[in-house]
């Protein structure tokens, strides 16, 4: 993965001392709190609900196991011993005290890591596939190209304070793992015929309040132009983006009022200005960028273990595990682990200070050091021996982490939500609890199969709720929480926008609705269908018919 | 009383920086050539408006961009006399001026850009803009909500001049210009991309 050089290290450093003395300013009473609100943000440090959130980046989902350590023990040392991890890779201490803040960056720094942009209307963090690097489906590393981006972002003069927040996200697969579609802009990787890496540049999707995807401005953007391309993005974005209302400030709003054409004809004419220019990158410099992501040295391995099949044909558990939890990778003898996050009856995406050290400890034994983040909130230990997947699976237990439903109903995606979030107008983790206590029958579980479950607290869209084949979202109506249920919306290769079933519900009658759609689909199945392929195919009518037809009659017979 | 940076250093302010006078109503238009984009209209002051306000006769005056477009082939000898600076607002448009200019910018010894409120980043394009597709070389002057901790960004877009907001501590001010040592992407200043420097090629000395 990739190392700071005397480059990197200076500019985390010198940013530190940056972020101290704005704090001590703003401590002091000489930085108002309305203008050191920017400059701690751009540091990922919110003002919230209970106490400061600060969220530390996790560059591309990507952790080195000793900086898992240290993430432990700062949330040890200055948080209440647990971190939440997020829908863009990084992750979040809900407790920290405003004075420690510039100490807790201090000690990010000595591990290669910060809070840099993780907030603020900036560019964010840039996300990838957390498979990168060892997907049997990929076709470019969109590692080397993150990294170059990572960089050429970072304190960028020109586009610190923009209309509003721009999240980029990465892809290069054939199965989109990145979300591409619904992000700020969504860069493909592909090869041409040459086997020459081009990008797709998808500009204008998002979600939030006005959930849109994404639209194609450059089919075929030769790899070395992406940051003077980029650059001509943002500054059209950072001069025309709307700055008088922050619900219509993101780009997807100018790229939808002037239309997808118009913008790409704006952004190609601005971009002739540094095409080609220094900012254009060399094949030796994506060599050194691809150089920080080899494949580990592993020894190359059987392609089937004896071990392995023994422990899979005599132990169910394991066999279920196995099934949700570990997927295949571009090396013979070897797999992907996602240790799941989403244990039944806790935050999603929460994971405890020792819960940190158990899974670096794993990192260390199992897979070359290494681990990531993705963006379902789940761990990812990348490159596991096949013939040590059994004891893996065996400690990960032990710890919490093997819940055996990663892609299953209570995979839930969950933003921390009326809780925590000063945002939120619901609570979100409390209606995830008591979705995962209806559905704990894991055979129930397994019988309905994949179906990704989203709950946003707010119209700022955190949990995903848009995309999710269900999507749950927090509204407020006259001072109380109701919850919004929308179905049909997907990620990936068919990315769709769910539709809305009708009226919300109160907090406690989340968990029926959820069951009635499920059985909804479960009496309408055919033998190959999910449960979005079945949504696709009826409508949302049949659902909408279950879940109100039964309320409408109760209502009838409460008020009769 | 505002203090001015010019360079790395404190400066004498000879010029006036001359605002249009209070308009009452604003009149919206369209921003710039996004003419589809009706609803970020800006306000524009209306001719009226701008044909009130009193330029000094005399002296180093810097004139709003809307006033040198009505009055620029009046202002002729002042501006050979090296007389006339032209400012800009953060969502004016900088092809207007060139236009106005024959696309020479550098027939002017100041062009001012304002940042109302430290917030608005336009002006960081419109500065990039300013020197990198007009070649403008002479001094670019950040006006309005200055601050120390935009210092940094200034000088890389391409302000070689800032005129704090009146609150602000010049000293501290020139020292966050080098807040960061060699920061990793290009701009108007030329940086050599660090990954660039990396190879340890083409690099200057």
């Amino acid at each position: 993965m990739y190392r700071y050089d005397d480059y990197d290290r200076a500019l985390v450093i010198e940013r530190v001392a940056q972020y101290r003395d704005q704090l001590q300013r703003n401590l002091a009473g000489e930085l108002s709190d309305d203008e050191f609100r920017p400059l701690r943000l751009q540091n990922g440090l919110y003002i919230q609900r209970h106490a400061p959130m600060l969220r530390i980046a996790v560059p591309y989902g990507m952790l080195a196991s000793r900086q898992l350590r240290k993430l432990a023990d700062i949330a040890r040392r200055y948080d209440r011993e647990y971190g939440h991890f997020t829908t863009r890779q990084n992750l979040q201490l809900n407790w920290p005290k405003l004075e420690d803040t510039a100490d807790i960056l201090a000690e990010l720094a000595t591990v290669e890591m910060h809070a840099i942009q993780t907030s603020g209307n900036c560019i964010r963090n840039i996300t990838t596939d957390p498979f990168a690097g060892v997907a049997p489906d990929e076709i470019v590393d969109p590692r080397p190209y993150c990294e170059v981006l990572r960089q050429w972002s970072t304190f960028h003069p020109e586009f610190a304070f923009l209309p509003r927040k721009f999240k980029i996200a990465v892809s290069g697969t054939v199965e989109d793992r990145a979300v591409t579609y619904a992000h700020d802009v969504g860069l493909q990787l592909y090869r041409d015929d040459q086997g020459e890496v081009l990008v797709r540049v998808i500009v204008g999707g998002g979600m939030g309040r006005t959930p849109i995807l994404g639209s194609v401005i450059h089919d075929a953007l030769p790899w070395r132009h992406l940051p003077t391309y980029l650059d001509a993005v943002l500054r059209v974005y950072n001069r025309y983006g709307r700055r008088d209302n922050a619900y219509k400030a993101r780009i997807k709003i100018l790229v939808k009022a002037i239309g997808a054409e118009e913008f790409a004809r704006q952004v190609n004419e601005e971009w002739q200005l540094e095409r080609d220019g220094i900012a254009t990158v060399t094949d030796e410099e994506l060599e050194l960028a691809a150089a920080a992501f080899q494949d580990p040295d592993a020894p190359a391995r059987p392609a089937r273990d004896a071990g392995f099949d023994e422990k899979l044909a005599g132990d169910r558990a394991f066999a279920r595990w196995v099934s949700r939890c570990v997927r295949a990778h571009k090396r013979p003898g070897y797999r992907s682990v996602t240790l799941s996050l989403k244990p039944h009856g806790l935050p999603p995406g929460d994971i405890t200070s020792d819960q940190m050290d158990a899974v670096a400890d794993l990192a260390d034994r199992y897979s070359f050091g290494e681990l990531r983040v993705t963006h379902e909130q789940n761990l990812v230990l990348a490159d596991v021996p096949l013939a040590d997947l059994y004891a893996l699976w065996q400690e990960a237990r032990k710890h919490n982490l093997a819940t055996p439903n990663i892609g299953l109903l209570t995979d839930m995606i969950c933003c921390p939500g009326g809780d925590f979030c000063s945002l939120a107008n619901a609570k979100s983790i409390p209606i995830a609890q008591a979705i995962q206590a209806e559905f704990d029958d894991l055979d129930y579980l397994y019988d309905i199969g994949d179906l990704e479950l989203n709950i946003s607290g707010c119209m700022n869209s955190c949990g995903h709720h848009h995309v999710g084949h269900i999507g749950i979202l927090g509204v407020d109506k006259a001072g109380s929480e109701w919850y919004q249920v929308s179905i049909g919306g997907a990620q990936g290769n068919t990315t769709s926008l769910g539709d809305v079933i009708g009226p919300s519900f109160a907090a406690d009658e989340v968990p029926g609705v959820v069951k009635k759609l499920i059985e909804t689909y479960v009496s309408a199945r055919t033998p190959e269908e999910r449960f979005l392929d079945t949504v696709r195919r009826l409508g949302v009518a049949p659902f909408k018919a279950r879940v109100y037809g039964e309320s409408s009659k109760k209502a009838e017979v409460t008020h009769g | 009383m505002a203090d001015l940076i010019r360079g790395e250093a404190l400066a004498q302010n000879e010029w006036t920086w001359v605002k249009l006078p209070d308009s009452g109503e604003p009149v919206r238009k369209s921003a710039g050539k996004v003419v589809l984009f009706k609803l970020t209209g800006e306000p524009a002051a209306a001719d009226d408006v701008i044909d009130r306000c009193e330029v000094p006769a005399t002296g180093k005056v810097l004139i709003p961009l809307s006033v040198w477009l009505r009055r620029h082939e009046a202002l002729a000898a002042r501006v050979a006399a090296g007389e006339i600076g032209v400012w800009l607002d953060s969502h004016e448009e900088p092809t207007e001026l060139a236009d106005s200019l024959g696309g020479d910018l550098n027939r002017l010894p100041l062009i001012g850009v304002n940042f109302p409120k430290f917030i608005d980043g336009r002006g960081f394009s419109v500065g990039f803009i300013l020197r990198s597709r007009y070649g403008y070389r002479n001094e670019m002057r950040a006006l309005g909500d200055v601050l120390r901790d935009q210092m940094f960004f200034f000088r890389r877009t391409g302000f070689d001049a800032y005129l704090l907001r009146a609150d602000q501590k010049p000293e501290r001010c020139i020292a966050a210009l080098n807040d960061f040592s060699t920061p990793y992407q290009t701009s108007t200043d030329g940086n050599v991309p660090v990954f660039r420097r990396r190879i340890g090629q083409k690099v200057p000395a």
